[in-house]
C-alpha cells in the first residue's frame, strides 16, 4: 500500500493541486477576476443569508388560468352561434367547469354539432401526432350541448403562462437595476426570484404583485352613478373604482376595450409640461394608434378610462382627436409610482396573478454578520482540531492537519468548479467536515497502532493499518454521504448549502485523508527510512 | 515529544454487562421522548406551521422590548412574540399564520413594518405562507424516512440483515431521543432542525458501523469467543478511535455554538446532542449489544473444528 509509482504519485498530486486552485479566484476582487480567461473566473457565489438580498416564491393562479381559458371557450361558442344563427349568444353560459348552450328550436343539433366541433384543435397544432383535442363537445340530447376544455389542452396553457410569466417577471426585476438578480421557474406553476443585495423587497413585491392589465375604454355615460351605485349596471359595462391616488372615485365603465397594454411599444416616465405633475407618456403600435385615433375621433368631448388590473387610473375628457399614436397618463402619480407603472407597461402584462407564497429576506448588516460569525468560528474550529491533533499524533498528526488543510481548499476549489451558493449552514458543513475529516486519520492511526503492538515492523504496520481501514472508512462516509444526498434534495436555501458542502467535503475527506495521507506517509518512509512509528 | 493518550492501550471494559441497565434506559427515555413529543410538543418553527418572523434592530441602544410590544400588539394580528435575540438592540418577532391565505401573511408583514417604522433596522424578514409550510413539513418528514430507509439498504448490502436492522434500531433511538431534547428545551423546529437530524443520524451511523466493521472483522478471526467476549473486545479495540473522533467532532462543534452567531444555533445546539451525548452512547451499548438479541453468531459452535483461536 505504501508503494506509488512515479506517474501516480504525480497523478494524485497534480489532482490536489488543480482542484485547489479552482479556489484561487475566490481571494481576488472581482474586478480583476473578470479580466481573466473564462474558464478561470469560476467562482463560489454568496448565499443570500450571507451578502443579503430576497428570496421570493411566487405562485402562478392556475385558477385564472382555467377560468380565463373557460370565459375564451364561451365567446368562441357564442360567437359560433351568433354567425350561424344557432340561437341566442346570451343563452351560452358558463356551469361548471364546461360551458352550455341549448340551441334555438328548429336548428338541426346535427348541424350545431358540426359547427361547434370546429372549435377543437388537435392539440399542439395540426402536425400533432397525439390524437388529443383541445375541446371536448358532448351532445346532452334536446339540444343542449357540453363544451369542455380538455385537461391536457389547460395544462399546456398553464405551462405556457408559466413560462410568460418568468419572462415578464425577468424583465420586471431587471427594470430594478440590481446586481445579478436570478428568476426562475420552480414544479409546475412557480417562479424563485432572488435578488442580492436588496435592502427592503416593498417596492419589488409591489412591481411582482401587479397582473398589469392595461385597457383603454369608454365611459358609459348612459348609466347614472348613483343607480350604478344600487346595482343596476348594463351587462355591457361595470362598475370600476379609481385609485387611492384619485380617491377610490367609482366610475361606469364600458366593458368593450377599445386599446389594450398588449398594443403598447413603450412607456416612459415623465413631466407633464403645463402642471409638473410626474406621468407615463407612452406609444402604441400601428394597430393601436389607429384604433385609438378612430374612437377618439368619434368622441371628442366625452372622457375616457385607462384601466390598470381593474382600477382606474384616471379618465380623461377627449379634448382632440389623438392621431399620433402617443400620449401620457396622468393620475396624481408620484415619482417612484411614475416609475413602476413605466416599468409594467414596458414589461407587459401577466397572464394570471401572481402570488407571493414564501418571503425571506436578509440585510445586508445582518449578512455581514454572519459572514465575520462563519468565519470566527472556522478559525476557532480549526485551531482546535489541528492542535488536538498535534497533541495526539505528532508527527503523523502533522500529516493529518496538512490533509485537512489541502481538504478545506479542496471543498473550496469544488465549489468554485460548481458556481455553488455558500451559506451560513454551508460554513456549519465545512466547519463539521473539518471535525470529522480526521476521524478517517484516527481510524487509520489508531490501527498503525495496534498493529504495532501486534508486534509488526514499522513499514507493516503502516501498510496494513492503511489497507484495514479502508472499508470502514468507505462505509462510514458512505451512510453520511446518503443523509447529505437526501438533504440536498429536500432542502432549499441555507440547507441546501449545508448539504452541499457536507457533500462535497465527505468526497475530498476520503481522497484526503487515505489517498493523499498516505502518498505523504509513504514520502516520509521513503525518506526517513524509520525505525519506529512515531504514533 | 510524549503523545497525548486519552485512552490508555488495551482496555477491557466490560461493556456489554451494561446492557442490563442500558437497554431499560433507553426504552424509557425513549418511551419519555415520545410522551414528550405528544403531549409537550415541538416549537414548531415558520418553516412547518406558516407564519412571519422578524428581526429588527434598535437604531438607538438596547431595543425597548414594552414599546415595541405595545405598538404591534394593537395591529390584530393575534399574538406577536418579542424576543430578544443575541444582543440587547436585537429583537425577534414572530407573527403566527394569519387566517386568508397567502396575501394574509404579506399583509401582515406591511402593518408591522407601518408599526415599528424607522426606529429599527429590518435585519431579517421570512414568510412562510400556508402551502409552502406544509409541503416543507411533508417534504422533511419524507426526507427523514428516505434518509433511514436509504442508509438500511446500504448497511443490507454491505452487512448481513442483523447488523442493518441494529443500526437501523439504533439511528431511531437516537432520532427520537434527540426529538425529545428538542422538545424539552423548546429549540425551534425548523429546516435546519431537519438537517441537524438528518446529519446526526449520518453521523451516528458512522460510528456504528467502525464498530460493526470491527465486530464482522473479528467474527471471522475468533470463532471460539463467545458473543459478549467478542463484543467487548471489538468496542474495546475501537474505544480509542470513537473517544478520539469524539473529541475533534465536538471542538469542531463547541467553535459553532459559541461564535456561530444565533442563526444557527439551535442548529449547533440539536447537534451537539445528537452526534456527541446520543451517537456515541448508542453505537456502544446500544448497536453493539443489540447483537447478541438479533442472533448475530448463533451457529458459530458448528464451525468449531475449523478454528484458528
Amino acid at each position: 500500500m505504501l508503494y506509488f509509482s512515479r506517474w501516480k504519485a504525480t497523478a494524485i498530486l497534480l489532482t490536489t493541486f488543480i482542484v485547489c486552485a479552482f479556489a484561487i479566484p475566490n481571494f481576488f476582487p472581482e474586478k480583476t477576476v473578470q479580466s481573466w480567461p473564462k474558464w478561470a473566473q469560476r467562482h463560489l457565489v454568496l448565499g443570500l443569508d450571507l451578502q443579503g438580498g430576497s428570496h421570493i416564491l411566487l405562485e402562478v393562479d392556475t385558477n385564472a388560468v382555467r377560468k380565463e381559458k373557460l370565459e375564451t371557450l364561451r365567446d368562441d361558442v357564442r360567437r359560433v352561434v351568433r354567425d350561424n344563427r344557432l340561437g341566442s349568444p346570451a343563452a351560452v353560459t358558463i356551469r361548471g367547469s364546461s360551458v352550455e348552450f341549448r340551441v334555438r328550436e328548429g336548428v338541426d343539433p346535427q348541424l350545431a354539432l358540426t359547427k361547434l366541433r370546429e372549435l377543437s384543435q388537435p392539440l399542439g397544432g395540426l402536425l400533432s401526432a397525439t390524437g388529443q383535442r383541445t375541446v371536448d363537445v358532448v351532445d346532452g340530447g334536446n339540444g343542449l350541448f357540453r363544451l369542455t376544455p380538455t385537461e391536457p389542452s389547460i395544462v399546456e396553457r398553464i405551462r405556457q403562462a408559466v413560462e410568460q410569466s418568468v419572462q415578464i417577471v425577468e424583465k420586471r426585476v431587471n427594470e430594478l437595476g440590481t446586481v445579478e438578480p436570478s428568476i426562475q421557474r420552480q414544479g409546475v406553476d412557480r417562479v424563485l426570484v432572488q435578488v442580492p443585495g436588496l435592502q427592503d423587497p416593498s417596492r419589488l413585491k409591489e412591481l411582482l404583485g401587479k397582473t398589469a392589465k392595461l385597457t383603454f375604454r369608454l365611459v358609459d355615460l348612459t348609466t347614472p352613478i348613483d343607480q350604478a351605485l344600487q346595482g343596476n349596471v348594463p351587462p355591457d359595462s361595470e362598475l370600476l373604482k379609481s385609485t387611492k391616488a384619485e380617491n377610490n372615485q367609482p366610475y361606469v365603465i364600458e366593458k368593450r376595450v377599445v386599446v389594450s397594454g398588449e398594443d403598447l411599444t413603450d412607456a416612459q416616465p415623465g413631466f407633464d409640461q403645463r402642471n409638473g405633475e410626474p406621468i407615463v407618456s407612452f406609444k402604441f403600435n400601428n394597430n393601436g394608434a389607429r384604433r385609438f385615433a378612430q374612437v377618439t375621433q368619434e368622441n371628442v368631448g366625452k372622457p375616457f378610462a385607462i384601466v390598470l388590473d381593474n382600477e382606474v387610473i384616471s379618465a380623461p375628457v377627449i379634448r382632440e382627436p389623438i392621431l399620433g399614436g402617443s400620449g401620457q397618463i396622468s393620475g396624481n402619480f408620484t415619482v417612484q409610482a411614475a416609475n413602476d407603472l413605466a416599468i409594467l407597461l414596458r414589461a407587459g402584462a401577466l397572464p394570471a396573478p401572481l402570488q407571493i407564497i414564501e418571503e425571506r429576506t436578509v440585510g445586508p448588516g445582518l449578512g455581514q454578520d454572519s459572514i465575520e460569525k462563519g468565519k470566527m468560528s472556522s478559525y476557532v474550529g480549526a485551531a482546535m482540531v489541528i492542535i488536538f491533533m498535534f497533541l495526539t499524533y505528532g508527527l503523523f498528526g502533522l500529516f493529518a492537519n496538512i490533509a485537512v488543510a489541502i481538504n478545506v481548499a479542496m471543498i473550496f476549489g469544488v465549489l468554485s468548479l460548481l458556481n455553488a451558493t455558500l451559506t451560513l449552514p454551508g460554513i456549519a458543513g465545512i466547519v463539521l467536515t473539518v471535525g470529522i475529516a480526521v476521524d478517517s486519520n484516527v481510524l487509520i492511526y489508531e490501527r498503525i497502532r495496534e498493529e504495532v503492538r501486534g508486534g509488526r515492523s514499522p513499514i507493516m504496520a503502516i501498510d496494513a493499518g492503511f489497507a484495514r481501514a479502508l472499508a470502514t472508512i468507505l462505509d462510514s462516509n458512505i451512510t453520511t454521504f446518503i443523509a447529505a444526498a437526501v438533504l440536498f434534495f429536500i432542502g432549499t436555501g441555507p440547507v441546501r448549502g449545508f448539504a452541499v458542502t457536507l457533500g462535497i467535503g465527505i468526497v475530498t475527506t476520503v481522497f484526503t485523508a487515505y489517498t493523499l495521507t498516505r502518498l505523504i506517509v509513504a514520502m516520509w518512509v521513503r525518506w526517513w527510512r524509520p525505525k519506529t512509528v512515531p504514533i | 515529544m510524549r503523545l497525548l493518550r486519552i485512552v490508555p492501550d488495551d482496555t477491557k471494559f466490560d461493556f456489554m454487562r451494561f446492557r442490563r441497565i442500558s437497554f431499560p434506559m433507553s426504552a424509557l427515555l425513549s418511551i419519555l421522548a415520545i410522551f414528550l413529543y405528544f403531549f409537550h410538543g415541538l416549537n414548531f418553527g415558520i418553516d412547518f406551521v406558516g407564519g412571519t418572523l422578524i428581526e429588527v434592530q434598535s437604531k438607538s441602544g438596547p431595543a425597548d422590548l414594552a414599546k415595541m410590544r405595545e405598538a404591534v400588539s394593537g395591529l390584530g394580528l393575534g399574538e406577536v412574540q418579542l424576543q430578544q435575540f443575541g444582543a440587547p438592540t436585537d429583537v425577534l418577532l414572530r407573527v403566527a399564520q394569519q387566517p386568508g391565505g397567502e396575501g394574509a401573511q404579506q399583509a401582515a408583514v406591511a402593518k408591522i413594518r407601518g408599526a415599528l417604522g424607522d426606529a429599527v433596522e429590518y435585519r431579517r424578514v421570512e414568510v412562510v405562507g400556508p402551502r409552502v409550510s406544509t409541503e416543507l413539513l411533508a417534504l422533511g418528514t419524507m426526507g427523514l424516512m428516505a434518509a433511514i430507509l436509504g442508509i438500511l439498504v446500504y448497511l443490507w448490502f454491505r452487512f448481513e440483515w442483523q447488523f442493518a436492522l441494529g443500526a437501523m434500531v439504533a439511528n431511531v433511538h437516537d432520532i427520537v431521543l434527540t426529538i425529545g431534547f428538542m422538545s424539552v428545551t423548546q429549540i425551534d423546529f425548523d429546516l435546519t432542525s431537519i438537517a441537524a437530524l438528518l446529519t446526526i443520524l449520518g453521523y451516528s451511523l458512522n460510528d456504528t458501523v467502525v464498530i460493526y466493521d470491527r465486530i464482522r472483522e473479528n467474527l471471522r478471526r475468533y470463532k471460539r469467543l463467545s458473543m459478549p467476549d467478542l463484543l467487548n473486545s471489538s468496542v474495546n479495540s475501537t474505544l480509542s478511535r470513537s473517544i478520539i473522533t469524539h473529541v475533534t467532532v465536538t471542538l469542531a462543534l463547541l467553535a459553532l455554538l459559541l461564535f456561530g452567531g444565533h442563526a444557527i444555533h439551535s442548529f449547533t445546539a440539536t447537534m451537539m446532542f445528537g452526534v456527541v451525548l446520543v451517537g456515541t452512547y448508542t453505537s456502544v451499548f446500544i448497536a453493539a449489544p443489540i447483537l447478541i438479541y438479533l442472533g448475530v453468531g448463533t451457529g458459530r459452535e458448528q464451525h468449531k473444528d475449523k478454528d484458528e483461536g
